[in-house]
């Protein structure tokens, strides 16, 4: 039986409670480095569960253009992998209970080294990575670091992964499955709501791990929407484009604050 | 230079698409089964006589292969040494070597049923070898380049245009290729279902760094013969010039098992490895993930790609396809440099020597060659790959010269 983690527990509070999980996703660093550690606390205020803390790239391939300015802006204070972990561990002086999981792509966690990444990951407070190009056939060695040091390792599904492909990738995935809703990138505006029940129907019919689903999802409405047929909603352009546009990091956090309010009202429905 | 002795160079890739511990596939799950389906399509197509009759017949009647080894003796004259031989790609239909992967993947896209096609360009080179093949074959056509490349490269964006294609400039990062690329990654995981990504060099997720060798690999197997033909056995030493590579391995590849042929390729050194500002990867680099693969990058101490630089847009990529990363660690492979200065002079010298205009990016491999040549014996032969014609970089250099054209 493997140790308890924060993701585990508030999956299992969420599904006591017959909630649906709200994933926010911001790009630490974006609006400033001081104004991350504010901001995560005020999406936890707002309404959400979990958050995942975008580390910038130099060639964010999976982003579209909304969060793509988010990792230009938060390289510009040259937010490295090193200072989001400081900014998490910074997190964890007042918020010992919200999972952080660090979203990123796989060039940084080379050059820091698998090994020494995931030791700084659990030193820090991250309770788990999604890593965007690190496909499943590529993951074994972070996968294991990560499993070793109670971490979870969340994995993309998507339209196109076909049935065998799913039950390999379960297999190493822990936490929780990000249904990735659409071919495309992020921020994309082609959701297709039935597409989703029928795929994560296919999906549950391989793992208990609840599923998540991001790409695409805007407000309320289309979070309330997707999540129907899994355990919860991903959240990141709306809030990245909001953050992109406020004026300083007080106006970040007010409509950050309005818009994670409004969708998880929508999701308590 | 260990154990290479016991090395099949044609093994590899390995089943899972690996050059030693470079290659592979890191790109986003949503692609990963349009790879599976080139892959195995491409297993199925490679060894299939039709398949080759099909690509033998474009490479002739319609690229114009097999291009000449052509003996320099002027050039030779000039370095004091081995007589240099020139493989000349230049004399390609589109003017470079990248027609032959093109034409290669346009077959299969063609195989796969797709109805659109994109790619990336940094001098655009490979947009124009694309475009062409797309209006071939009556195929839609989108070409991303990025801003600043659209702006150096005009000639070759018209052509792009005449060709019927979509020149789509990238405004995100540094603007130049490296981008480029990933914005045709995020047009083939936005519309895969009916869209084919021919990538332009032997870099990206597996298999394309296999195939793109594959298609390039007739430069070589052409010059192993003509050099039996032309002087009766076979070269001493192989120059090319390397951005991500695939002039360079293309010639490279059906020599490796010779291990009395010695290889070297040419990185940009900018303007100078010690300023930092060159495109040398494999000299100054370390090994990292970009643009689906394991290789060796030009990247800061956070693992952010940094911006390179090099007086040939062709060469002006901060990665480098993953066999010659993996050919420089097992020793198979010299890798040196040629800086812009050294590229523009023998630009100028082979056009004085031989009235052959090359493309900076070859003028490269060009300026090594001139200085392993005088340390060689006047018996031994050298070839070069010759990988583009330098029509398009007249503006380049008339501009380094202050003329305006």
């Amino acid at each position: 039986m493997t140790q308890e983690n924060r993701i585990d527990r508030r999956f299992a509070k969420l599904r006591a409670e017959g909630r649906k999980a709200l994933v926010t996703y911001i790009v630490a660093g974006d609006g400033g480095l001081e104004n991350t550690v504010p901001l995560m606390h005020q999406l936890v205020a707002s309404g959400s569960d979990l958050i995942e803390l975008g580390v910038p790239f130099s060639d964010p391939m999976a982003e579209g253009p909304v969060i793509q300015k988010g990792h230009e802006r938060a390289l510009e204070h040259k937010t490295s992998l090193r200072k989001c972990m400081e900014l998490v561990k910074e997190f964890r002086q007042q918020d010992q209970d919200t999972p952080v999981i660090l979203m990123g792509y796989a060039n940084p966690i080379e050059k820091m080294g698998p090994e020494a990444f995931a030791d700084a990951a659990k030193a820090a407070g991250v309770d788990g990575a999604l890593t965007v190009d690190l496909s499943a056939e590529e993951a074994g060695p972070l996968n294991k670091l990560l499993g070793e040091r109670n971490l979870r390792n969340i994995f993309l599904l998507t339209p196109t992964t076909r049935d065998e492909r799913i039950e390999s990738i379960v297999q190493l995935a822990s936490g929780f499955v990000y249904y990735v809703s659409l071919k495309g990138v992020t921020g994309a505006g082609h959701l297709d709501p039935e597409s989703v029940r029928d795929n994560l129907a296919r999906i549950r019919r391989f793992t208990d791990l609840p599923l998540c689903v991001g790409f695409g999802i805007k407000d309320g409405a289309s979070a309330r929407s997707v999540s129907e047929h899994g355990d919860g909603a991903v959240v990141g352009s709306v809030l990245v484009s909001a953050i992109g546009e406020a004026a300083d990091g007080a106006a970040a956090k007010d409509r950050v604050a309005a818009l994670v309010g409004e969708i998880r009202a929508a999701l308590d429905q | 230079m260990s154990d290479q002795g016991a090395i099949d160079f044609s093994a590899f890739p390995d089943a899972s698409g690996h050059f030693g511990p470079y290659g592979g596939r890191f790109v986003s799950e949503t692609l990963i089964n349009a790879l599976d389906e080139l892959q195995a399509m491409y297993a199925r197509l490679k060894d299939d006589p039709e398949f080759i009759a099909a690509f033998d017949y474009d490479l002739a009647h319609y690229v114009g292969r097999p291009s000449p080894l052509y003996l320099a003796e002027r050039l030779t004259e000039a370095a004091g040494g081995a007589r240099i031989w020139l493989k000349r790609e230049d004399l390609n239909h589109t003017g470079a070597h990248k027609v032959n992967n093109t034409v290669g993947q346009a077959l299969l896209a063609k195989h796969s049923g797709k109805t659109r096609v994109i790619a990336e360009t940094g001098a655009g080179q490979h947009g124009v070898a694309t475009a062409t093949v797309a209006a071939r074959l009556g195929l839609k056509c989108a070409v991303y380049m990025g801003a600043e490349d659209v702006k150096r490269q005009s000639p070759n964006v018209y052509r792009m245009k005449l060709l019927g294609a979509e020149v789509i400039p990238v405004e995100s990062g540094s603007k130049t290729l490296k981008d480029a690329m990933n914005e045709a990654m995020r047009d083939w995981v936005t519309n895969v279902d009916d869209t084919f990504y021919i990538i332009g060099t032997v870099a990206g997720p597996h298999p394309y760094p296999q195939l793109v060798r594959d298609f390039n690999s007739v430069i070589g197997r052409e010059a192993r013969r003509q050099s039996l033909e032309e002087f009766g056995q076979l070269p001493d030493a192989l120059v090319a010039c390397v951005g991500g590579g695939s002039n360079a391995i293309g010639l490279f590849h059906p020599f490796l098992n010779d291990t009395g042929v010695k290889m070297y390729g040419v990185e940009a050194g900018g303007e100078g490895l010690a300023t930092g500002k060159h495109a040398a990867p494999l000299n100054e680099g370390v090994p990292g993930v970009l643009h689906g693969n394991r290789t060796y990058l030009m990247e800061d101490e956070d693992g952010q790609i940094i911006e390179t630089h090099s007086v040939s847009a062709g060469l002006d990529y901060p990665g480098v396809g993953p066999e010659h990363a993996w050919l420089k660690d097992i020793g198979r492979v010299e890798y040196v440099t040629a800086d812009d200065k050294e590229a523009l002079d023998a630009f100028r010298q082979l056009t004085r020597t031989e009235g052959i205009l090359p493309a900076l990016e070859s003028s490269h491999a060009v300026a090594y060659a001139l200085k392993l040549a005088a340390t060689m014996k006047p018996e031994q032969n050298i070839v070069v790959n010759l990988s583009g014609r330098g029509d398009k970089d007249i503006f380049t250099v008339a501009a380094i010269d202050g003329i305006e054209v």
